[in-house]
């Protein structure tokens, strides 16, 4: 069961993520684009959910009965290789639905001070 | 010069997605979650067969939107709920077929509406994206 209480908490993660030209290349070309030298819009949830999943696993979310129920970005600049990037996560909400627990994080992914992305992500727990 | 008035439809284009690209895309973007590449297990948890990662179909529609817009950093916010399976079959190269008309135009951005569909099927739906026109 998903801690109801979990909304609000915020979680930062212990450890950064360095963009590498060889890591924008692979998914470039694992999507099939050309230019495999910008990273493409989606690029940054390569790496974005990685502290997130261990935080709403400690709040009960079941992730092996998790699907993808919606998603958003929101793009200040894209990722360049050399960014450092630091995510904090926060729960926005959370409701249950048929025994579905649906939760919705938000991901914050700054390199320095400078706010870079934001992502919306919202997770549903199957019944 | 883009046409970018209120309505206008943007063609559509076609992408194709196998097992391979499912292990490609499971490879860069870490998520290996095996409903999207054991058959078996999709079915013991009730799905019709192995699917895409919704993430690898909103990637597809985010590089119709970066062909549109030009460049990866004219497209300021992406978003898309993922209403249906992508359901991938051996040895099968799923069609998507991607299309959006120009829903909200100002002076400084355009917001598209986006279509994906598989044999029919609306795949992803809500699926918006804000291009910057500067």
């Amino acid at each position: 069961m998903f801690n109801p209480d979990a909304v609000g908490k915020q979680h930062k993660s212990e450890k950064t993520f360095t963009v590498s030209a060889d890591h924008v290349s692979a998914f470039a070309r694992a999507i099939g684009e050309a230019d495999t030298h910008n990273s493409p819009v989606t690029y940054s949830i390569s790496f974005s959910l990685d502290s997130a999943q261990a935080f709403l696993q400690e709040q009960g979310l079941d992730w092996s009965r998790v699907v993808h129920g919606d998603q958003k970005f929101k793009i200040n600049r894209p990722f360049v290789a050399g960014d450092v990037v630091a995510t904090s996560a926060t729960i926005e909400s959370f409701r249950a639905v048929a025994g579905n627990e649906i939760v919705t994080v938000r991901s914050d992914l700054y390199c320095g001070d400078e706010l870079v992305q934001q992502q919306w992500t919202t997770l549903v727990a199957r019944a | 010069m883009r046409e970018v008035a209120l309505g206008t439809v943007i063609p559509s284009q076609s992408y194709f997605i196998n097992r391979q690209t499912l292990i490609d895309y499971a490879n860069a973007s870490g998520d290996q979650n095996p409903i999207h590449q054991n058959e078996e297990f999709a079915k013991s948890v009730g799905l019709p067969d192995v699917i895409a990662h919704g993430m690898l179909t909103m990637a597809l529609a985010g590089r119709y939107v970066t062909q549109w817009a030009g460049s990866t950093a004219k497209v300021k916010e992406f978003s898309a709920r993922f209403t249906k399976p992508v359901v991938v079959p051996a040895g099968v190269d799923v069609e998507l077929k991607i299309s959006a008309v120009i829903d909200e135009v100002t002076a400084r951005s355009v917001v598209l509406d986006i279509t994906a569909e598989c044999a029919g099927i609306k795949v992803l739906g809500m699926a918006k994206a804000t291009i910057a026109l500067l």
